[in-house]
């Protein structure tokens, strides 16, 4: 629980949105130009403002999609009976402004020197991987040689959000392995997982961890785990990973209920 | 000024009744779970519920505290993601039932989890009919990712100081910041001032 903490006001700020990229048919990122953005770590959050002509005003959370010291960007699923997500995957245009206020949250991040040298285990579901994503390309940039298992559980391959990205460390980046379940539908000579996470799936991906008296605190080399999902993923593979032995201290999860981020 | 979000509007034209939802929520008829890890799985026969701090320390076994006198409360509850849920039931044990049972003259409270979180609160915030410890919700055994065994149940204070999976509590002379507090979260939680977060 080492000090990472947000200190002094986080006041409202005017982002220009910068980039738009579709990275599904229904999950787009927008990056945001942030003039005097004081900058993020790798799984923060932060909030956004729409504000309607007749001043209606909204206020959504999302996670940071890029890493520290990228420009910040955002990445969202359109929820068809959402308010504030239809209007950023659908209608925001290079361009137009929006209000921001961040970063937020100091607990489900990773930042090298406070975090450890362990590999890490990643497990997103669906759009759980966007804050995951940050922390991968953080891995990359600072140069980090932490050897990376990413397991993601999405529905099928064209829901899968940053699939070139996440092929291509697949296959180029050394100590990244992405490892896919598609639960519902797969492409013809598919030859990974093809169901929801259970223990045995877990048991074959993540890092083993030395047993360890239960008194004594995990050396900073122990394997550290970043779960993010819908409640019933996280709560599967949290308490899955507790099961293999991971100390629960090891285990950060990030959930979103079904209304969580419309 | 705000920048004007050309083609946004409200979409949920659902009234909501005037005076129940804090600036900045919303209504959500789901139960969303947040938690920062692992469910913790407490046996029953070894929880406890704890006033620490104070010179006369109580504690009651999970027997005991079924044995106290109990209430059942309908309240709106606010969390800090922006999701706010109307009308929901819990049955409990009054903090004034639990804090009658010690002397003491601490203004604050430190909230104690299994798993390890924390969460502060001022002791003025829990008396007089204000907060519970609760076991049931909606007339069933709170479920464990909602809390359960038992969770805090501070309903005019932002959720996150409605402790999950509560042990006790620990009386202090000061206040300190808990779990989420230490992140940059805010010292008191007032969803109608919007106190989310340090410096709100």
């Amino acid at each position: 629980m080492a000090g990472t903490a947000v200190r002094g006001r986080l006041t409202w700020q005017t982002a220009t949105v910068g980039t738009v990229t579709d990275e599904t048919s229904k999950v787009r990122t927008l990056s945001l130009d942030v003039p005097g953005w004081g900058g993020h770590q790798a799984g923060q959050h932060l909030d956004i403002a729409l504000t309607a002509d007749d001043g209606y005003r909204a206020e959504r959370s999302y996670s940071i999609a890029s890493a520290p010291g990228e420009p910040v960007a955002i990445t969202v699923e359109r929820l068809d009976d959402g308010e504030v997500s239809p209007y950023l995957t659908e209608d925001v245009q290079i361009g137009d402004e929006i209000e921001v206020r961040g970063p937020i949250g100091g607990y489900f991040i990773w930042d090298p020197p406070v975090s450890g040298d362990g590999p890490l285990l990643l497990a997103a579901g669906g759009s759980g991987v966007v804050p995951l994503r940050a922390i991968i390309r953080h891995r990359c940039l600072v140069g980090s040689s932490v050897p990376v298992r990413l397991l993601y559980s999405v529905r099928s391959q064209a829901e899968v959000i940053y699939r070139s990205e996440l092929d291509h460390l697949n296959q180029e980046a050394d100590g990244v392995k992405v490892i896919y379940t598609l639960t519902r539908q797969q492409p013809p000579g598919w030859t990974g997982y093809a169901r929801r996470v259970d223990q045995q799936m877990m048991a074959e991906v993540v890092w083993p961890v030395a047993s360890a008296p239960a008194a004594s605190a995990p050396p900073a080399s122990a394997p550290l785990a970043y779960v993010c999902g819908p409640t019933n993923f996280v709560e599967a593979v949290a308490s899955d990973l507790v099961a293999l032995g991971y100390p629960p201290q090891r285990v950060k999860t990030e959930r979103f209920g079904a209304t969580g981020t419309p | 000024m705000s920048p004007i979000s050309r083609g946004f509007h409200r979409r949920h034209q659902e009234a909501e009744p005037a005076g129940r939802v804090p600036p900045g929520q919303y209504v959500t008829h789901d139960f969303p779970v947040l938690s920062a890890g692992p469910t913790p799985h407490t046996r029953l026969s070894d929880w406890t519920f704890s006033i620490e701090g104070s010179q006369s320390p109580a504690s009651w076994t999970w027997e005991e505290f079924q044995a106290l006198p109990h209430e059942t409360v309908t309240v709106d509850i606010h969390c800090v993601t922006r999701w706010s849920k109307l009308d929901t039931a819990w049955t409990g044990v009054s903090l004034d039932v639990l804090l009658d049972a010690v002397s003491y003259t601490a203004p604050y409270v430190l909230a104690f989890c299994d798993g390890g979180y924390t969460t502060n609160l001022p002791v003025a915030d829990l008396t007089d009919g204000k907060a519970w410890v609760a076991y049931s919700y909606n007339g069933s055994a709170l479920a464990p990712e909602h809390g359960g065994p038992a969770r805090l149940l501070v309903p005019h204070l932002y959720f996150w100081k409605s402790a999950k999976w509560v042990r006790g509590l620990r009386l202090r002379d000061t206040d300190a910041p808990g779990f989420w507090e230490t992140y940059g979260y805010h010292m008191y939680g007032d969803p109608w001032r919007e106190q989310r977060y340090a410096g709100d």
